[in-house]
């Protein structure tokens, strides 16, 4: 029961990361009917450009990206979002829209180039000084947190001020705490000068008196005397800050997005012209203008995806790395799963192919993970290509 | 209502195309219903309705390009309407199509071999190797396509992509494409179009004897009345998916339906206005 | 209307249409291999060893991209298939019959006879692979076939990866237990390595012949035309009684046998080591470029596509790290300046005869 919990719980915080990138993938299909294999490597952008404004220009700022505060991590987001739509609008008025009438198998060539040249590109690195170095270079980096790495579950069973004495990674007990047996512990402590720091409690179980020393699983760069701490007993199935931030980053973009695309005049104009681009433009609707944008908030969405994706696993791969690929596929698998063209069907894709997956690495087999998605895809494509939530076209002969 | 022409005593056997009420609707819209046909040997009939009766969906049903929902299709006494596109070429039925649909960039000549394609073998090995039979079969199917060329008028383009022919030659190459699958039945969609009053008239010519020579069944889409009136035996008439007249050329052009389905209901005019 | 009868196959016939192209292949090889490779030295050798699989891969990749206008991916899927499986093929069984896996015999000895089988084992165990990838591909248009064929090397390259450890010992493979046997002994991440080295110039250009005649015996033939009138349009194809699902798949089934004939060329050259990336996407986009820039279509163009993409970076050295920037700027470039690539769909020898406005001839 456990195991199917945390599952589920990492399913719908990957599936809202996979809906995320799937929108913008269904939303260019949608106005110019092609797929935009330069998506994926958007997204891989938005992490990158959430990495170099996370440890360059936070620390510019007098912020500690380890320690950052909420508002830092908004602000890293927002400016990823900003820079990869720019980067989308970029890509759009260079690349795709010379070819407007051009046949689709060139669109799709043209779209393949432009993947390959925000890879590589993102593979380069030049000093600009001041530390700042751009783009992204070869190799993986560590991204900062950002949020913190608390489960909002845990339950705080003992606090106090940490004694003197005790060697590095230990921490001596103000009040008596009792480690039950069967669950895991963690201290939490905060420093004079402001930084938390946490360590998992390695003692074995059992009652622990006042002055009592507990062994913490890390090292602790001094004794933490004088510094406050709080033991928390770890939930067994742990809501992690992480994961909630991620889906509620996701759903209010998605609730957003559904305004914009069903509220507002520009929704309008853009579902206009995914119905028909030629009849749109004789109603005088700007379709370039509406195609751009598509194109921005698509890229938007992605670099929002990318910035969760990054403070979530941490490691960044460098930008041609299979990894991205991977995501990026699965996540247009998601788009075709739910019906190609379809927003409601993206984000509905989404979470199913994260349920297939997670709950296929659990219960079937972890290694064949990346695989299940593809098999899903083909199964789909034979079974019925327009998806769950598309609609059958037939070609006018 | 049956549309089995008068008199037609003739067993499905005898008919090169068979078709009994066939039917499809698109999302609740019924594009034609209930729609049959009898060809025999040597015929020559017209499809006229206004645009959008229904008359190239007809086609793309016999065709198998879209799938019937009732009836059945017979092509020399053989049920095709489950079978796939190709297969029903092969089987006897070639169409030409309303949008001109060449292979724009391979060469008249190719244009026309492409279809000599399903008439014979063409194993991998055979191929590779330029076996035998397969460099004869290669001649043959490049005698044949020059024959049809000469016989369109084409010989002197068969070098030039098709894309860069005139409207009317890609008319006439598209006929002589459909020729080359070596069919019973032949489905022209609106061949004259787009052609002036000279080239109709050769047109008119030229499907007659395609039909007197080879004993084909041609059905014919066209929106040019005189054409249409001149050569066709008999014409049937769709208006929104169904037919509504069904009948030698003189009849249908008195047909009250027929002039109600193509100028409307006459109006009451009031006095002192002209037409 | 058959008139085949009386044109029965001649002598000179079958000497004209078989035994010539072959001489011209073989001496084709051994001119590379006894005078050209001798002549020019190790370092140009490697080279031109690498331009022949390059030309393998692209001049196969056209048969699918260019004459049936499918739009595959994945194509280094295909070819790393070959090179594992030809590769494995004589690693374990020189293994076996010779107790060592280093090369055994000299030019045109017995290993290099069993690099032969393997090659073309390799190629069929391609070729099957093709087939299985060209199924789905009959009811997928463009776009999605590309997204299908991507996902096929990517599954490929996460297979590949988790291939038990390479057994590296006569004896443990005499021992080998299921455990280590299934899945194959292909060395998982790490790669695929001390394959014989057999691949010399003699080898790689009677492939590279091979692979150019039946390119262009194919493309001017009905099944080419057909290949052809199924790029241009699938309808019309159709009603001309092409068998269209048929077609497709006979290209994906040829051109991914050459493919993997041109991994176990790959697999056998010095100096290398198949491992799973090789299937990935990153490779399939090389050749796809080779083939877009040479002109989908045109085997003349797409070779020499080839030749010049393999040989720029190796004689721009310090330009490695924007090779593929360039790439993808020629890609993006041609596609709105000149989306027929060099040639079209026209081949070298057109441009010869200048009257002449296309298309093609027996």
């Amino acid at each position: 029961m456990d195991d199917f919990l945390q599952t589920l719980m990492t399913a719908v915080s990957v599936g809202s990361l996979y809906a995320l990138i799937a929108l913008g993938y269904t939303m260019v299909y949608g106005v110019l009917k092609f797929i935009n294999f330069a998506h994926s490597d958007v997204v891989v952008l938005g992490a990158w450009f959430s990495f170099t404004l996370a440890t360059w220009f936070l620390p510019q700022m007098g912020i500690d990206p380890a320690a950052a505060p909420w508002w830092a991590a908004c602000g890293v987001l927002f400016f990823a979002m900003l820079a990869c739509g720019g980067v989308g609008f970029l890509i759009e008025r260079l690349a795709y829209r010379p070819l407007r009438r051009a046949p689709r198998l060139n669109v799709l060539i043209t779209a393949i180039g432009v993947s390959l040249l925000l890879q590589n590109v993102g593979q380069l690195q030049f000093d600009l000084g001041a530390g700042l170095r751009l783009p992204f270079g070869t190799q993986p980096q560590g991204m900062p947190r950002l949020v913190p790495d608390v489960a909002l579950n845990d339950a705080a069973v003992a606090r106090g001020v940490a004694g003197e004495g005790g060697s590095s990674s230990t921490l001596v007990l103000e009040h008596p705490a009792v480690l039950e047996s069967g669950r895991s512990y963690r201290a939490v402590v905060y420093r004079d000068n402001g930084a938390v720091e946490r360590a998992r409690i390695t003692s074995s179980t059992g009652t622990y008196g006042a002055g009592a020393v507990m062994s913490l699983g890390s090292s602790l760069t001094r004794p933490p005397d004088g510094s406050v701490y709080v033991i928390r007993r770890l939930a067994r199935v742990p809501i992690a800050m992480i994961d909630v931030v991620i889906v509620v980053t996701a759903g209010g973009l998605m609730v957003l997005l559904n305004l914009l695309v069903y509220r507002s005049k520009l929704g309008m104009a853009m579902r206009a012209v995914s119905f028909n681009t030629d009849t749109a433009a004789l109603m005088g609707i700007p379709v370039d203008r509406v195609i751009s944008f598509t194109f921005v908030l698509g890229a938007m969405l992605a670099a929002a995806a990318g910035f969760l994706y990054a403070i979530k696993y941490t490691t960044l791969q460098q930008p041609a790395h299979a990894g991205w690929v991977l995501l990026g596929l699965k996540a247009f698998v998601a788009a075709v799963v739910g019906g190609i063209g379809n927003i409601q069907g993206a984000v509905l894709g989404g979470f199913l192919i994260a349920f297939i997956e997670q709950f296929g690495a659990v219960y079937v087999s972890s290694d064949l993970r990346d695989i299940s998605v593809f098999a899903v895809l083909i199964l789909v494509l034979l079974v019925r290509p327009t998806g769950v939530l598309g609609s059958p076209s037939c070609e006018k002969v | 209502m049956n549309h089995v022409p008068d008199g037609a005593s003739a067993g499905p056997l005898d008919m090169l195309l068979d078709v009994r009420g066939i039917a499809i609707s698109f999302g609740g819209l019924s594009a034609v219903r209930d729609f049959s046909l009898h060809m025999p040997s040597g015929a020559l009939y017209g499809l006229i309705g206004p645009n959008g009766a229904g008359k190239t969906t007809v086609f793309n049903l016999l065709t198998g390009v879209y799938r019937t929902e009732t009836g059945s299709i017979a092509v020399r006494g053989r049920r095709v309407d489950a079978l796939k596109p190709h297969q029903i070429a092969t089987a006897g039925l070639a169409r030409t199509f309303q949008n001109i649909r060449l292979f724009g960039h391979l060469s008249v000549l190719d244009n026309v071999r492409v279809a000599c394609h399903l008439r014979g073998r063409h194993g991998l090995a055979g191929t590779l190797l330029r076996l035998g039979h397969h460099v004869a079969q290669e001649r043959s199917i490049t005698r044949r396509a020059r024959d049809l060329l000469a016989m369109f008028g084409l010989s002197d383009r068969e070098d030039h992509q098709a894309r860069h022919l005139s409207y009317g030659d890609q008319r006439r190459l598209e006929i002589a494409r459909a020729l080359a699958t070596e069919p019973k039945v032949l489905l022209l969609d609106e061949p004259a179009a787009g052609m002036n009053a000279q080239e109709k008239v050769d047109l008119a010519g030229l499907i007659r004897r395609i039909r007197d020579e080879r004993g084909l069944a041609i059905l014919l889409i066209e929106h040019d009345m005189g054409l249409v009136m001149n050569v066709c035996q008999r014409i049937t008439v769709l208006e929104y998916g169904a037919v509504i007249a069904e009948g030698e050329p003189t009849d249908i052009q008195k047909n009250p339906r027929v002039i109600e389905a193509y100028l409307g209901t006459p109006v009451e005019l009031p006095a002192g206005w002209e037409v | 209307m058959d008139d085949s009868n009386n044109l029965a196959p001649t002598r000179s016939a079958v000497l004209r249409n078989v035994t010539l192209p072959v001489a011209g292949a073989v001496a084709l090889g051994l001119l590379m291999q006894l005078v050209v490779g001798p002549a020019s030295g190790p370092y140009a050798t490697r080279l031109m060893l690498d331009v022949g699989v390059a030309i393998i891969a692209a001049v196969s990749l056209n048969i699918i991209n260019g004459y049936t206008g499918q739009f595959s991916v994945g194509h280094a899927a295909f070819i790393a298939a070959g090179g594992y499986v030809a590769g494995s093929f004589t690693y374990y069984c020189s293994l076996l019959w010779w107790g060592e896996y280093a090369k055994h015999g000299g030019f045109l000895g017995m290993g290099e006879w069993l690099f032969f089988c393997s090659c073309l084992l390799g190629g069929f165990g391609a070729a099957a692979l093709g087939w299985l990838v060209g199924l789905p591909s009959l009811r997928l248009r463009g776009d999605y076939l590309a997204i299908v064929t991507l996902g096929f090397g990517e599954i490929l390259r996460v297979l590949l990866q988790n291939t038990n450890r390479q057994i590296f010992d006569a004896e443990q493979l005499r021992d080998a237990t299921w455990r280590q046997l299934v899945p194959p002994p292909l060395g998982g991440a790490q790669g695929f390595s001390d394959v014989p080295k057999y691949t010399n110039l003699f080898w790689m250009y009677l492939m590279v012949a091979v692979t150019l005649f039946v390119a262009v015996r194919l493309k001017i033939s009905s099944t080419g035309r057909a290949f052809l009138s199924i790029r241009e349009d699938e309808i019309a194809a159709e009603a001309m009684g092409v068998d269209i699902t048929r077609l497709k798949v006979r290209a994906f089934i040829v051109a991914a046998f050459f493919a993997g004939i041109a991994g176990g060329l790959f697999a056998h050259q010095s100096g290398t080591v198949i491992r799973p990336i090789d299937a990935g996407f990153q490779r399939s986009f090389e050749i796809v470029i080779m083939v877009v820039l040479g002109g989908l279509g045109s085997i003349s163009g797409v070779t020499l596509a080839a030749v010049i993409l393999t040989l720029l970076p190796a004689l721009l050295l310090d330009f490695a790290q924007y090779r593929m920037i360039l790439y993808a700027l020629l890609l993006i470039l041609l596609m709105i300046f000149r989306p027929q690539g060099l040639l079209g769909v026209k081949e070298l020898w057109d441009f010869a005869r200048p009257w002449r406005r296309g298309g093609t001839r027996t």
